[in-house]
């Protein structure tokens, strides 16, 4: 009877510990997932009800054209930065784990920094070094291009600059990676390495590299889920021109739901949005997986 | 020997240039701040040539910057204090007790994870609204007090301090609280730290949802704010970047304080150290 009880005041103490957590988790995050499930299968505006239309708004997802432009622009940005900042972060990392001490604590910060700012402190930078008239970026573009270029506003070059502008932003939390996995390496394996008289190609080739991949698929699998959530950049430079070339899809959702008021439809991008993440990472993950296994 | 010491100086060197490149905006947006928004514009040099502080002097009290400031002080500071309360709590209950629904909270506290939350958005806005906190600090708050990965890196180092330690305040008749609040809160200072700096620059750094969220330019926090200044200033770049600069100088100030800290805590977070 006593073991009973004491049980079951434990198990209140526990409620008591995860209630302010829970109460907040059910009204802000489970609450909303069902209920923007629930608004995907309406013609609702943004505020106020609708009536039920079934598959309606996922019909017309299928049959608009803007969503399979958003669909090819993901896709696009998601090859310009993924792999590439992958490269990147790892060949920073090989160069800053070289580094002793306080050089490379210093050179570390530098290329961390970026990542700390707040996206519109980003965006204001470039925008006035990639200014078409003052900008101290437009005379390395002319040189290339024979004349300075409004690259936000060019087709061409209006998601390749994003892509770079992201890099720059986000780099730094992978080369963080990177380098704690490279910490986790044994230097007594290159020690072996070098007695069995390896190069420093087969050294990267045969223990950095292998010993490193799970680094490597982790930064892979969080850049593409990162980077198919682009918005902010996109919002605040281009606005998703010119001509639709930077529309993405949550640019889509918000000019849906907020600026056209479009509730109903916004949900439904979401959740082809959250779907579309679910599935690819879980792909991801297991493509990656069978790799490293092998 | 010798090469390869040549091989060292050259790589040194490469990766300091790498790093000067990478730094040039920041340093390019220093140098604008300190210039006139007349020779911003007529004397291109790349060389820091002045120091005039008006720019950033204009940006504080010729716009709302300070009262952008407060509320995004406010707010960053109530979302990191409850964040880290009760993702502790919750952990703690999950790790050290056993209660029915443990499992269940649990797998819905790593599922959230899987789901992007700006996909929310739209759900959250309505019950935002419904609760009327449009233009709101609880509105800027509510939604951002879910940060799922604190729950789950606050389990796993509760889960490794040693039952010794329970049972010994166990049997000095303590409660649930007095072992989380004098025994593991004290043991895990160190990841606690780590997680509230990175909240913290997470919210202040957040920027669509106080976009959504908040239409007064009165609500609004730093670095939705500074996205107005361009239309106050027209093309001033020069109090643009002290504007730029003064919203960023917080987090990048908690940032070089606490530099080990954030490196632990991104490191931990993504699982690559535990």
């Amino acid at each position: 009877m006593a073991m009973l009880s004491n049980r079951r005041k434990s198990a209140l103490v526990a409620y008591s510990l995860v209630a302010p957590f829970v109460i907040c988790f059910v009204i802000f995050f489970v609450w909303p997932t069902i209920h923007v499930i629930q608004m995907s299968f309406t013609d609702a505006p943004l505020l106020g009800g609708g009536s039920w239309v079934g598959l309606a708004n996922y019909k017309k997802l299928l049959s608009d054209k803007l969503f399979y432009t958003s669909i090819v622009n993901n896709g696009y940005f998601v090859l310009l930065t993924v792999i590439p900042t992958t490269i990147i972060a790892l060949l920073i990392a090989l160069m800053v784990n070289r580094l002793r001490g306080g050089l490379q604590a210093f050179v570390l910060v530098i290329f961390f920094l970026p990542y700390v700012l707040p996206v519109s402190v980003v965006t204001q930078i470039w925008l006035w070094m990639l200014d078409f008239q003052y900008g101290v970026l437009q005379p390395a573009i002319a040189f290339f291009t024979g004349k300075p270029v409004a690259v936000f506003r060019n087709p061409h070059w209006v998601m390749p600059m994003l892509a770079v502008v992201t890099i720059w932003w986000t780099n730094g939390f992978n080369v963080l990676l990177f380098i704690a996995g490279l910490r986790n390496i044994s230097p007594e394996l290159y020690e072996a390495a070098a007695l069995d008289g390896a190069t420093p190609r087969q050294r990267f080739w045969r223990v950095t590299w292998p010993l490193l991949w799970p680094v490597t698929a982790l930064v892979l699998t969080l850049q593409l889920i990162l980077q198919l959530k682009l918005f902010d950049q996109v919002y605040l430079t281009s606005a998703g021109g010119p001509f639709n070339s930077s529309y993405v899809l949550l640019l889509m959702l918000y000019r849906e739901a907020f600026q056209l008021n479009h509730g109903g439809y916004g949900s439904a991008i979401a959740l082809v949005l959250v779907v579309l993440i679910a599935v690819i990472s879980v792909l991801q993950f297991q493509i990656l997986r069978i790799r490293s296994a092998r | 020997m010798r090469g390869n010491r040549i091989e060292n100086w050259v790589l040194t060197a490469a990766t300091l240039i790498a790093a000067a490149v990478w730094f040039f905006p920041l340093y390019w947006s220093i140098v604008t701040s300190l210039r006139t928004d007349e020779s911003v514009i007529t004397s291109p040099g790349l060389l820091l040539d002045q120091f005039h502080l008006a720019s950033f002097y204009n940006a504080l009290f010729n716009t709302k910057l300070l009262t952008w400031y407060l509320n995004s002080i406010g707010t960053a500071v109530i979302i990191t204090a409850i964040v880290i309360l009760f993702s502790m709590m919750c952990a703690y209950a999950i790790s050290q007790l056993r209660f029915p629904g443990r499992k269940l909270l649990y797998g819905a506290i790593l599922a959230s994870f899987m789901i992007p939350i700006p996909a929310l958005y739209v759900a959250q806005f309505v019950l935002m609204n419904n609760f009327g906190w449009v233009n709101s600090w609880a509105g800027i708050i509510a939604p951002q007090l879910i940060v799922p990965v604190v729950i789950i890196i606050y389990k796993q180092f509760f889960d490794a301090v040693p039952k010794e330690m329970r049972e010994a305040v166990v049997l000095d008749g303590g409660g649930e609280y007095t072992l989380l609040f004098k025994v593991f809160l004290p043991l895990n200072w160190g990841i606690t730290t780590a997680l509230a700096i990175i909240t913290f620059i997470g919210a202040w750094n957040n920027f669509w949802w106080p976009f959504l969220i908040v239409t007064s330019e009165e609500k609004m926090t730093i670095p939705v704010g500074i996205t107005q200044v361009n239309d106050v200033f027209g093309v001033a770049y020069a109090r643009i970047m002290a504007a730029a600069l003064l919203a960023a100088m917080p987090v990048v100030v908690a940032y070089l304080v606490f530099q080990r800290r954030v490196t632990e805590a991104v490191m931990i977070s993504s699982g690559v150290k535990g």
